[in-house]
């Protein structure tokens, strides 16, 4: 049996957004959790589970010992870097649908910009140790590197350009200038100067790069059950999946699991919120997921945006124009999407779609009925 | 004929291989480019593992590559995120195609970065990058 809707979200919280915090990255962890607990009505003292990034600084003893946690019971991480966000709402929810724990806070508190740098290779390089000895010593040194060569021979078997890239990369920011959260809020972006900001790796321009952010998130997971006692509707995790190494694309692994789980279809899909990395892996991951046959042919026809597009993405701005916060947001926004509360809401969202890393997790989301 | 040359930033990493992954550095300093081959299966692997995937056999030989191969696909950096690449931009990074099928990243030696295109025909060459280290790059080839 699965933990099919039988778990849910039931509380969602972040820190502001900036450039330089000024705060340490465990306080940043803290704020958002506190600010997810009160959004859902519950006392730090009722919090049993914690989870984390592997990246993630800031240890479930830290956490638990500045919330006054008296008893523990469940706790983890999960390794690869920041693509494991939704990797980690399915430990969770296995882990309380399995009874080892009541309440479990996923967190995430990281000085992304004004610390260490995933743009830069901080957080990632190997040293030219491991699979770094075949990559490093000729230049691939950072995240946008190894994603570069994949995104240009896409480009190369399928004809998607980097105009696609800037539709959608427009198509977010335009999200984003709704979201008053959002580090581009105020920032416009037009396609043409998607296409002359400056090549970081070719093939990508700026605007096809993430933020780097300082900032934190928090979301809150209780049995569905329990939840319906809170103030609030819980949000309802219908179907949650990861796809490691293997072979052929993991999005497509991953997808395979996700929708025989959650016994629907791609076309229930309301609304959804993919990991932007790079701008240009949403489009791949649209196809890869199997939402779309062509990206390119549908991003042109403006099929991602909030306001009359067929399967709007990215509604909060994301990686690109909101913030870079590992995936964190990301679910912030798909919950907010099923309570009616997003800043670029999708009219009667039933099903809310999230990955959090081209198919290394992704989740999908439930209303939930009365009663 | 252009006379442009492939400058290395002498601050990008210098490989430390895994034990799997000795052997492959070991001939590149007696110029060799060899892959990995399983001894039962003959199932080729780059970068080298530990075990065949394809029939589990820990027992592997070296097979020396041709060293022709294709741009399979390719990165330009403009912008020096890393701090090894610090007065290296534009630079080139190639993902090459041997012609016995294993993909390997390398740098060309004689393409400027806009000249690079996918399915470009190369060919590997050697090139000291440190004391007793060897690399493999690659040249364009006629095809």
């Amino acid at each position: 049996m699965t933990f099919s809707n039988s778990v849910a979200i039931v509380g969602v919280g972040e820190t502001d957004y900036s450039r330089d915090s000024g705060r340490t990255e465990l306080a940043l962890a803290l704020q958002a959790i506190l600010a997810a607990l009160a959004d859902a009505g519950i006392e730090p003292r009722d919090v049993d589970g914690l989870m984390k990034w592997w990246v993630d600084t800031s240890t479930e003893a830290e956490v638990a010992a500045n919330l006054g946690i008296p008893d523990l019971a469940w706790w983890g991480e999960i390794n690869q870097a920041g693509n494991v966000g939704a990797a980690l709402v399915a430990h969770a929810a296995a882990a309380i649908h399995a009874g080892l724990a009541n309440v479990i806070v996923i967190y995430r508190g990281v000085n992304g910009r004004s610390g260490r740098r995933y743009g830069r290779g901080d957080v990632t390089g190997q040293g030219g140790r491991g699979g770094g000895a075949f990559t490093e010593p000729y230049g691939l040194l950072t995240p946008q590197h190894g994603l570069a060569m994949v995104a240009r021979r896409r480009m190369h078997e399928t004809g998607i350009t980097s105009r696609h890239f800037g539709m959608q990369a427009v198509a977010q920011r335009r999200h984003a200038n709704r979201n008053p959260r959002a580090t581009f809020h105020e920032r416009t972006l037009s396609l043409e100067e998607h296409q002359a900001s400056r090549l970081i790796v070719d093939p990508f321009h700026l605007f096809d790069c993430c933020l780097e952010t300082d900032g934190g998130g928090a979301l809150v997971l209780m049995s569905a059950d329990r939840a319906r006692e809170l103030a609030r509707p819980p949000v309802l995790i219908r179907a949650a999946a990861q796809a490691g190494p293997g072979l052929g694309s993991p999005a497509g692994r991953a997808a395979k699991r996700l929708f025989d789980m959650a016994g629907i279809g791609r076309d229930d899909i309301d609304v959804v919120q993919i990991y932007d990395h790079f701008g240009p892996f949403v489009l791949f991951a649209l196809e890869d997921y199997g939402f779309v046959d062509n990206a390119g042919r549908f991003v042109e026809e403006g099929g991602t945006d909030f306001d009359g597009g067929r399967l709007p993405v990215n509604t909060s701005g994301g990686h690109l124009s909101e913030a870079y916060l590992q995936g964190i947001n990301h679910l912030i926004e798909a919950t907010r999407q099923v309570r009616g509360e997003s800043t670029a809401q999708v009219p009667g969202v039933e099903f809310s779609f999230c990955d959090t890393g081209i198919g290394t997790g992704a989740v999908i989301l439930e209303r939930s009925g009365p009663g | 004929m252009s006379t442009w040359r492939f400058e290395r930033p002498p601050g990008l990493p210098i490989p430390e291989p895994s034990d799997e992954a000795r052997p492959f550095f070991d001939a590149l300093r007696e110029h060799r480019l060899v892959i990995q081959c399983c001894t039962v299966c003959g199932a080729q692997a780059h970068p080298p593992r530990a075990v065949c995937l394809a029939c589990r056999s820990t027992d592997f030989e070296w097979r020396e590559a041709s060293g022709d191969g294709v741009v399979f696909s390719y990165v330009v950096t403009h912008q020096a995120v890393h701090p090894a690449l610090v007065g290296h931009t534009p630079m080139a990074t190639v993902e090459v195609e041997l012609a016995e099928g294993p993909h390997l990243y390398s740098n060309l030696l004689d393409v400027p970065p806009e000249e690079v295109e996918v399915g470009m025909a190369v060919r590997v060459g050697f090139e000291d990058v440190a004391e007793g280290v060897v690399l493999p790059f690659f040249r364009r080839r006629a095809q």
